[in-house]
């Protein structure tokens, strides 16, 4: 059988998890691999929420929020880039590829963005293979 | 509730919308085996009545003290759950929704996947419901006033619903008279009424209403608060003219010897640089523009202030920081028309007598700068006009949306062209879109007045003849779709449909205002059917052509929707507020104050006494980015614990 991974994704309540569920409305169609999570805010998202998932059995982890600048709670989703990026090093000193975990921005109208980066990070993973011996 | 968890599971089919891609069965019988699952069951439409007993039943009969359904989006119907779990007795917040129609049956073609994927949501939702406490919902009294943004038909309309149910009324224009886009239109389609006529009593009633204040040439500066306690600063920009002592009588705009376009006449006539938009303007009441008069610019002049008797011309008067304080916001921000410019092709500033709708609507406008005379340039009157449909809209370059109303006006704009200038009219089009009442009949009785219809897209707009019949006219060249041959028309004017599009400043409302944007650029509604006036932000209404481009009759239906939708939040008298907010552990809590740095609502404070940060659950808006700051882990995000996220991340890769 192939690999299915299977992925994270913490998605905002205001622009990310609406425009996922407008990919739903609309009935475009996208990997099952991708497990929803909703969350306030980008910024709500610990980095040991990413940790815990990749370790429980999640092979990637999707961040997404509200575009820049268009952030509900006015800066939450900047937060989230700062916490990413000191994240990515510590996934680096675990060993772990940073392609990972990825942090977007979906807007409550962007549906077909949101699957587009579905397929993406779907397709990355089947690539790079099950997390396998890391914690 | 201290008591043991006992969970009921409901899983919905929704039809065949659910159960034709998700095995519910399976999905069921899962869930049974789960830790604190009391009963599973699913039913073929959890939120019908029967669906919604079935739930009541079984906390009544099983004990149940938490409940999941798995079902639609939580937009969709959480609420509707949350209120059956209160109807029993049971705390609303002790209730999780599993989102497996929008992002499981509807998204996933592969049933197996499909149901594999609603299980994991369906595990994770009772994992986390294990872990939810109750919630208090604290209610608030709710200010009665309303702000209005936008003095077009959209902000009368919504201002006059609310005023008269004697309500007060804040409006906010931002030019120096309301009346909007619609006031510069000549008539009005498909029933050829004087769109003034229709508009001004209105305004006037705006103007001297006791529960409308106008705050026009004023712009919203700074908004706090949330819904039913917002906090509005208002910018009241120096008319350099006292508004109590002016009594309009227009010597100022006599004598004042600097002309500049006019805005209101779409740049087709001038306007003195101390001016009224417009004879009717509301409040009628001058204001100087600061950018042309000539005493601002060079220090000399002053010629208003000599000759106004009432001595109302105040050249030292200020801007004016106003705060009001309201319940809830409607925008009516309108629209902005696009330029044409870019698509060079077509001629705009380049040729002479190339024209857009809102020039030409100024043109045929009796209250124009040519008096409602259709004439070119020098002044002949044109023997032919073309009128080209979809310029910046239909188009991907520019805007991919239809702008609703083109096809009208452009009919519109023929009939008025036969019965003033009775000269030949060529429609450009590329679908005649005549949806509304009585459209369909005037495109008919249009057809009947003898205009050619040509079904294609102009590719050029051109002065270069070939013949002797086009020499002096600009040609239009087009290919006709149902002839399948490339024709070229000389005509005397070409007027170019152009888009309605977003306000330039469009991105920066929303973010003063915290609602979204969808692709096109408009405002975003709550719902594209069941909520198309309310945002995503609790209290803030839209109306009119800012949430997306529309005619009169959609417009004033919206504003008078969104009016009563503000009618209703002010009959309730309260608010709830968020219940799910952060709370600081003192116990554990060192002081470190990385919390109340980075709070974006200033709701964490430091006590300086017991060397602990507190927050002010009024303020905090439960974002949790503090949550997740929080080095010593002391934050708790209601609602949104590390505990139950933990839970719900185990759930979900079972």
């Amino acid at each position: 059988m192939s690999f299915e991974p299977k992925i994270v994704a913490f998605l905002c309540e205001w622009c990310s998890y609406r425009g996922a569920d407008l990919a739903g409305t609309a009935r475009m169609k996208y990997p099952a691999n991708v497990r929803p999570i909703k969350v306030k805010c980008s910024s709500r998202v610990e980095p040991t929420f990413i940790l815990k998932a990749l370790q429980t059995g999640a092979s990637g982890v999707l961040v997404l929020g509200c575009h820049p600048g268009d952030c509900h709670y006015t800066n939450g989703n900047y937060k989230a880039i700062r916490r990413m990026a000191i994240l990515n090093k510590l996934l680096e000193q675990l060993g772990i590829e940073k392609e990972r975990v990825r942090l977007d921005w979906v807007s409550a109208s962007e549906g077909n963005k949101f699957v587009s980066i579905v397929n993406d990070i779907t397709a990355k993973i089947k690539e790079l293979g099950p997390l396998t011996k890391v914690f | 509730m201290g008591s043991e968890p006992r969970i009921g599971v409901y899983v919905c089919h929704c039809g065949s919308n659910i159960a034709g891609t998700v095995d519910v069965e399976e999905v069921t019988e899962f869930a049974r085996g789960l830790d604190a699952v009391v009963i599973a069951r699913n039913y073929v439409f959890m939120c019908s009545d029967p669906g919604q007993e079935v739930i009541r039943n079984d906390i009544r009969d099983f004990g149940l003290n938490r409940v999941v359904v798995a079902a639609c989006s939580p937009t969709m119907h959480e609420l509707t759950f949350c209120r059956v779990l209160e109807e029993a007795g049971v705390n609303p917040y002790l209730f999780e929704m599993a989102n497996i129609r929008e992002q499981c049956s509807w998204v996933t073609e592969d049933k197996q996947m499909a149901t594999e994927k609603a299980r994991a949501l369906v595990g994770a939702a009772i994992k986390r419901v294990y872990y939810h406490q109750p919630l208090e919902t604290r209610r608030v009294p709710f200010n009665p006033n309303t702000l209005i943004i936008g003095g077009g038909i959209a902000g009368i309309q919504a201002a006059l619903e609310i005023a008269n149910s004697e309500h007060k009324v804040y409006l906010v224009e931002r030019s120096p008279s309301i009346g909007g886009h619609m006031i510069q239109l000549d008539k009005t389609f498909p029933t050829l009424d004087c769109s003034a006529c229709i508009l001004t009593p209105k305004m006037a009633d705006v103007g001297s209403h006791p529960y409308i204040e106008l705050m026009s040439y004023s712009e919203v500066e700074e908004v706090a608060g949330y819904i039913g306690n917002f906090k509005v600063k208002i910018r009241e920009k120096a008319r350099y003219v006292d508004v109590d002592k002016c009594n309009s009588c227009g010597v100022c705009q006599e004598k004042c010897p600097w002309k500049v376009d006019s805005e209101f006449d779409a740049g087709m006539g001038k306007r003195k640089a101390i001016y009224t938009p417009f004879p009717q303007a509301v409040p009628n009441i001058p204001v100087i523009d600061r950018e042309h008069c000539v005493y601002f610019l060079k220090g000399t002049c002053r010629a208003c202030e000599e000759f106004c008797e009432a001595k109302a011309i105040d050249f030292e008067q200020e801007d004016k920081l106003v705060e009001v304080e309201v319940g809830s916001i409607i925008l009516a921000t309108g629209f902005d028309v696009f330029d044409p410019t870019p698509i060079y092709e077509y001629g705009y500033k380049q040729l002479d007598n190339v024209v857009t709708s809102l020039e030409f609507e100024r043109l045929v406008n009796a209250a124009g700068p040519t008096g409602g005379n259709i004439v070119l340039k020098d002044g002949s009157t044109p023997q032919s006009i073309a009128i080209i449909h979809c310029v910046g809209s239909r188009d991907k370059n520019y805007h991919e949306y239809c702008s609703r109303v083109c096809c009208m006006y452009a009919l519109k704009f023929a009939h008025l062209i036969k019965e003033k200038a009775n000269a030949d009219v060529y429609q450009y089009y590329i679908d005649m879109r005549c949806f509304g009442k009585g459209y369909e009949e005037f495109y008919e009785r249009l057809a009947d007045e003898g205009v050619n219809f040509i079904r294609g897209k102009v590719g050029e707009v051109t002065n270069q003849a070939l013949s002797e019949e086009e020499k002096g006219k600009l040609v239009v060249v087009a290919e006709d779709t149902l002839l399948g041959s490339i024709i070229r028309v000389p005509v005397d004017i070409v007027i170019l449909c152009v888009a309605m599009e977003p306000q330039p400043d469009v991105g920066a409302v929303a973010r003063l205002f915290n609602i979204s944007r969808s692709a096109d650029g408009f405002f975003l509604e709550k719902h594209p059917k069941l909520d198309p006036v309310a945002t995503t932000t609790d209290g803030i209404f839209v109306a009119g052509c800012c949430q997306g481009p529309k005619d009169i009759p959609d417009t004033v239906a919206q504003a008078s929707a969104a009016a009563a939708r503000v009618l209703a939040l002010i009959s309730t008298g309260e608010v709830e507020v968020e219940a799910a907010t952060a709370v600081i552990d003192e116990r554990i809590c060192s002081g470190c104050q990385l919390c109340s740095v980075i709070c974006p609502y200033t709701a964490i404070t430091f006590d300086e006494k017991e060397r602990v940060c507190r927050v002010n659950e009024a303020l905090c808006k439960g974002c949790g980015a503090c949550v997740a700051a929080c080095p010593s882990m002391a934050i708790i995000g209601k609602h949104f614990t590390t505990e139950q996220i933990m839970a719900e991340i185990e759930g979900i890769l079972i």
